[in-house]
């Protein structure tokens, strides 16, 4: 979809410049002769102060790309932006000299150039990204080709790139989420999956509202849809294709329940939760043949499976020891090893995709916390505090988790919110409607 | 034990269903989830039996009468002294009315997660299944269903609510004629 050129090196040997950096030692400071970068650790931040004046180019669409690169940079709380009537040049063109000490005298310390023209149903993107504090380019310019239909996109790679620049993350703003919206009233909800945009622009639905539908699971590819639907009468297995927005049932023996399925990262396998006489243990089905074995033979529930990012390991939910806690077992079988070990009630765990870490829906008391933990269980982390929090779902980068926050009541709904594992910059999601069952599909290719 | 504030909500949907003497409207899409698109409380609006089996060879009869609810304490899906004794009414009810088929759904109240609530609820209504057989209703005329926490009967968020929404509901239907 992207055509990519990487344009000539601006003003500045950067490389060189990336290539000397790279041997010094990385402090936790910003110093002038190291790329510009701001570390995310777990102490208060500073956010780091970006210039981004007007993009040159054809001016309606080039605004409109400006104001989503600004709004996916600030919208993680890292990076604050120099407010525009502050300042003190206008650059006349993408290809300019830039002028230090101009952004400097603003307290600029990163600037964003770009230029965005439009031929009939094509863009074309160009940009930079200069380290203002030792006045040099940070990294190539980028160019980027795209259909004008897909110019959200076109902005998201840009802040993508300078995310990664300025962080040293992977990036995560053209990625997409699947969630559940919710209408009617409490006792009654009338539910439909759609799939947005991270920033829940672009909102595709995939199902219509006749039958209950719950919690859909992206691909590890971006292209299906798990979820659970009770357009049978009873709750079953469907796998929908987004792009033709097809479904067809993976399970259809009404005689157990088939929920909480999950794909293994090669797409080949689902895992999920089936019912057989009022026992949940946890299956693993082919998706291409539905030929299925059970991974869990307890009576004890057993439910919402994650796979672990090489696909050898599952982490899931279980009450075998009395209270739902979470355990990690291979896929060819062993004994689970429990992992959570806190205060309370645990459960719908979900595998980071960097695999150290495990995010987490815990209940202590009356109250509901998102978490995270590292897979052996230790380095427990609460992130949120609410009547109820639950569902995490990761970045495709690892660094930021979207969940389910309810308010209480006859009149309380679910809204998505997202919040980084520092536990900072907690936001709700800007959706007009009320939504819950996130899934963060991965970065967009 | 009975949903006090579902009865005047399921009398006004009868009274609704009188006024409307209209042919038959157009074959709708079948929605199989009988809660769904209810604004008023969560009233089973599936096929109600009725005609001239008498008084109490109705799905009404069992609701309202028999008492088609069970509750559970929180986080429990075995049964307490009063589930039993409903649930003998029940049984009682379904052994001499053998052309009903049931459909035992299990809920959960709304705090826990998505999916544990749907384990949980598919216990408490197979505890109520495997009570009901052991009382003498075949096995074949039970099915199980969970809908976890997504059809609260009372929706406030508080013990007085959750109390209502751990619950298993027998809902019964009638089979057809000759059974």
């Amino acid at each position: 979809m992207f055509r990519r050129l990487i344009l000539a090196p601006a003003l500045a040997p950067a490389l060189a410049i990336a290539a000397a950096a790279a041997m010094l030692p990385v402090g936790p400071v910003m110093a002038q002769d190291t790329p510009l970068r701001i570390e995310i650790t777990d102490g208060v931040i500073e956010p780091m102060s970006i210039a981004i004046p007007a993009f040159h180019g054809d001016e309606e669409i080039a605004a409109r790309v400006r104001q989503v690169v600004a709004d996916d940079l600030t919208g993680t709380g890292l990076f604050r932006e120099v407010p525009i009537e502050s300042h003190q040049v206008q650059p006349t063109s993408f290809t300019e000299a830039v002028s230090y000490d101009d952004w400097r005298a603003v307290d600029a310390q990163a600037l964003v150039s770009a230029e965005v023209r439009q031929m009939g149903e094509n863009i074309s993107v160009r940009f930079r990204l200069f380290d203002v504090v030792s006045g040099q380019p940070q990294g190539d310019g980028m160019q980027f080709d795209a259909r004008a239909s897909d110019w959200r996109r076109a902005a998201h790679k840009i802040a993508d790139q300078v995310y990664v620049r300025l962080t040293g993350e992977k990036p995560y703003f053209d990625s997409r989420v699947a969630f559940v919206q919710e209408t009617g009233p409490k006792n009654a909800r009338i539910k439909r999956i759609g799939v947005m945009d991270y920033d829940g622009e672009n909102i595709l639905w995939m199902t219509d509202s006749s039958s209950l539908v719950l919690a859909p699971k992206f691909s590890a590819d971006g292209r299906r849809l798990l979820y659970t639907s009770y357009d049978s009468g009873f709750p079953q297995i469907r796998v929908m294709d987004i792009a033709t927005v097809t479904s067809r049932p993976l399970t259809q023996d009404t005689s157990t329940m088939a929920f909480a399925p999950t794909f293994s990262p090669d797409g080949r396998w689902v895992a999920y939760s089936r019912e057989n006489g009022g026992n949940t243990d946890i299956w693993l089905m082919d998706a291409a043949t539905g030929a299925q074995r059970p991974l869990t033979d307890a009576p004890s529930i057993e439910t919402s499976p994650s796979f672990s990012p090489d696909g050898r390991r599952i982490v899931f939910e279980s009450d075998r020891s009395g209270t739902p806690q979470l355990y990690i077992m291979g896929l060819e079988g062993g004994e689970p090893t429990r992992i959570s070990f806190g205060d309370g009630r645990y459960g719908s765990p979900t595998w980071s995709p960097k695999g150290d870490m495990i995010a987490f829906t815990s209940q202590v008391g009356e109250r509901f916390h998102i978490g995270i933990m590292r897979t052996d269980g230790s380095a427990e982390k609460t992130l949120t505090e609410s009547f109820l929090d639950e569902g995490p779902t990761w970045a495709p980068n690892g660094r930021v988790v979207m969940f389910t926050r309810v308010t209480p009541g006859g009149s309380g709904e679910p809204r998505l919110h997202s919040v980084d594992i520092t536990g900072r910059n907690m936001r709700p999601l800007d959706l007009d409607f009320a939504a819950s069952d996130p899934s963060w599909g991965p970065l967009m290719p | 034990m009975m949903n006090v504030a579902a009865k005047p909500a399921l009398l006004a949907v009868l009274l609704a269903l009188a006024a409307c003497a209209q042919p038959a409207p157009p074959v709708a899409p079948p929605v199989v989830d009988p809660y769904a698109s209810v604004g008023g409380g969560a009233v089973f609006q599936g096929d109600l039996a009725g005609g001239t089996l008498g008084a109490e060879a109705t799905a009404q009869y069992f609701q309202n009468t028999v008492g088609d609810t069970v509750l559970f304490p929180a986080n429990q899906t075995t049964l307490t002294p009063e589930a039993r004794t409903a649930l003998a009414r029940q049984a009682d009810w379904l052994t001499r009315h053998g052309g009903f088929t049931a459909v035992v759904q299990g809920h959960a109240e709304e705090t826990g997660t998505r999916e544990y609530n749907l384990a949980l609820g598919a216990r408490r209504a197979s505890a109520v299944q495997e009570y009901l057989v052991a009382q003498g209703v075949a096995p074949g005329r039970l099915r199980t269903l969970s809908f976890g926490k997504e059809r609260p009967a009372a929706t406030c968020s508080d013990e007085g609510c959750y109390s209502q929404n751990r619950r298993a509901v027998t809902v019964v239907s009638d089979a057809g004629p000759g059974a």
